[in-house]
């Protein structure tokens, strides 16, 4: 079996999740509101209460909606994460996931293909957000949309993966969105996403560390950092220690079975 | 095309927890060779199929082709196999050109060769003029039509179909049986066709029949009404499988 094969069958996936994506506009569009409803209405009414003083990577004060853009960007890499697994879902129940582990290829190899294809698509969700935030003074440096790309990916594998592996433990589509809730926005909200964590640690000592703990706190922070250029190696050491392990975790608790 | 080998399965074995889905079951399938995989629902066709096409794993027993073991060559076995699932397996967003170049891509051909292919299969499965249709516009004879095109686009030496036509109109059945059988005389694909229904059977077919996880006859059909002692299929598979006493 040559690479030539196993380009084709990534090339064929990630096709798929395009098309996919494409007939399904209002994903897009919803993915994109959720984002905005938070950076234009719930930024602008909290602004005053949330001030942020100065803080890494940032050099002077500034809004507080510069502070949760780069939260927000991970917001849509979660939403479709999660959503990457409620897809999986919908495809075993459908019949879908038997097509693809028809493939003459290594099981691990058209599971990363599948994770790497939903991580692609949300990206682009993140740079549609990237330039409407814009209008509300979001200006990161020209060159950190370049730099942040990376991180971003690196982000969308890990919470593909973390949906993946949730899309392992459901059994029927029904049980999903109890699933999302508790996972969803625990993750957001026990995060750096929308609040510093000192501000977190004035509050509780207990939520800090909770805080401190969450993977999506240092997708966060890595993302955050790479578009205002800045280099932080204990956040990508965080975010790929828990990008291998929750593939390694989506990978192996793969049952084919449960797709027959 | 090159010299095809036989597959064949011998004493497969599966439990589902401490029920016994299948209990050592052989089957083997030749170039060429239509063969009816017949049993009443709930009988262990769909197990069958499941570790046929490496969906479930081969608890016991094995799988060979030629003189390889596949049991735990799962990708050397699905390169060799061509599946229809019970269950459509379709995108049905996407159009009829764009599954079948998914799946053309799954099994690594190029974009030129999966052209080829995909307008060769739409023309044999007369479907040509309906290509960028969306899947949901199709009725379920046209369906079962692309996922039987599908399953033939990489050139397959095994075609296995588990109840590929059910829910489907008597006169549809017919179609695509026969369809399948043209491609199993002209391409010596060899053809597992899971089934309960009894007038999909043909004379000359060899028939494996399944009830309850366990093989109960292997043969003809002919051998199969003789040893029976009945004048019909149906007639026949009510005796050997016990429905006839119980009715």
């Amino acid at each position: 079996m040559g690479l030539a094969q196993y380009h084709s069958t990534f090339n064929g996936i990630l096709r798929r999740e395009f098309l996919r994506f494409m007939q399904q506009r209002t994903r897009f569009l919803s993915a994109l509101v959720r984002p905005l409803l938070w950076l234009l209405v719930f930024a602008a009414g909290f602004r005053a209460a949330l001030g942020i003083a100065i803080i890494e990577p940032y050099e002077t004060y500034i809004t507080y909606e510069v502070y949760i853009a780069p939260g927000l960007c991970c917001m849509i890499l979660l939403f479709n994460g999660m959503q990457g697994s409620l897809a999986m879902v919908y495809d075993r129940e459908m019949g879908s996931m038997k097509v693809l582990l028809m493939s003459p290829l290594p099981r691990p190899f058209l599971l990363l293909s599948k994770m790497v294809s939903t991580a692609v698509i949300s990206l682009l969700q993140v740079y549609a957000f990237l330039l409407i935030s814009r209008l509300v003074d979001v200006f990161p440096p020209v060159m950190g949309y370049l730099a942040v790309l990376p991180a971003l990916f690196l982000v969308a594998l890990l919470l593909s993966a973390i949906g993946l592996f949730l899309s392992n433990l459901i059994r029927q589509l029904e049980n999903f969105a109890g699933v999302m809730n508790f996972v969803i926005f625990p993750m957001f909200f026990l995060s750096s996403a929308l609040y510093p964590l000192w501000k977190m640690q004035e509050s509780s000592e207990l939520l800090y560390w909770i805080c401190l703990f969450n993977p999506f706190t240092h997708a966060v922070e890595l993302v955050r950092h790479s578009l205002y250029l800045s280099w932080n190696s204990s956040e990508l050491g965080w975010t790929l220690a828990a990008t291998l392990i929750s593939t390694l975790l989506g990978v192996l608790s793969f049952k084919p079975n449960r797709a027959s | 095309m090159t010299e095809q080998s036989s597959l064949r399965a011998q004493n497969l074995g599966f439990r589902y927890g401490q029920r016994t889905a299948l209990d050592s079951v052989s089957l083997s399938l030749l170039p060429g060779q239509f063969h009816v995989l017949l049993g009443p629902n709930g009988a262990g066709k769909s197990t069958l199929f499941g570790m046929l096409t490496g969906l479930l794993s081969i608890q016991q027993g094995s799988l060979e082709i030629g003189d390889q073991d596949l049991s735990k060559n799962r990708v050397a076995l699905l390169r060799r196999t061509g599946v229809v699932f019970q269950q459509s397996a379709l995108d049905l967003d996407l159009s009829i050109r764009q599954n079948l170049s998914y799946h053309a891509s799954l099994h690594g051909l190029s974009p030129k060769e999966a052209k080829l292919k995909i307008d060769l299969e739409l023309d044999r499965f007369e479907l040509s003029h309906r290509g960028d249709e969306s899947i949901r516009q199709l009725n379920g004879g046209h369906r079962r039509r692309v996922e039987l095109a599908r399953a033939l686009l990489h050139s397959p030496e095994f075609l296995l179909l588990d109840e590929p036509t059910v829910g489907l109109d008597s006169q549809t059945r017919q179609r695509l049986n026969k369809v399948v059988r043209q491609r199993c005389a002209t391409d010596g694909v060899a053809v597992l066709w899971a089934t309960h229904l009894m007038e999909e059977v043909d004379i000359e077919d060899q028939i494996s029949l399944i009830n309850s996880g366990e093989m109960i006859f292997q043969g003809s059909t002919s051998e199969m009404l003789k040893r029976a002692d009945r004048n019909s299929v149906a007639e026949a598979f009510n005796q050997l499988t016990g429905f006839e006493q119980e009715g």
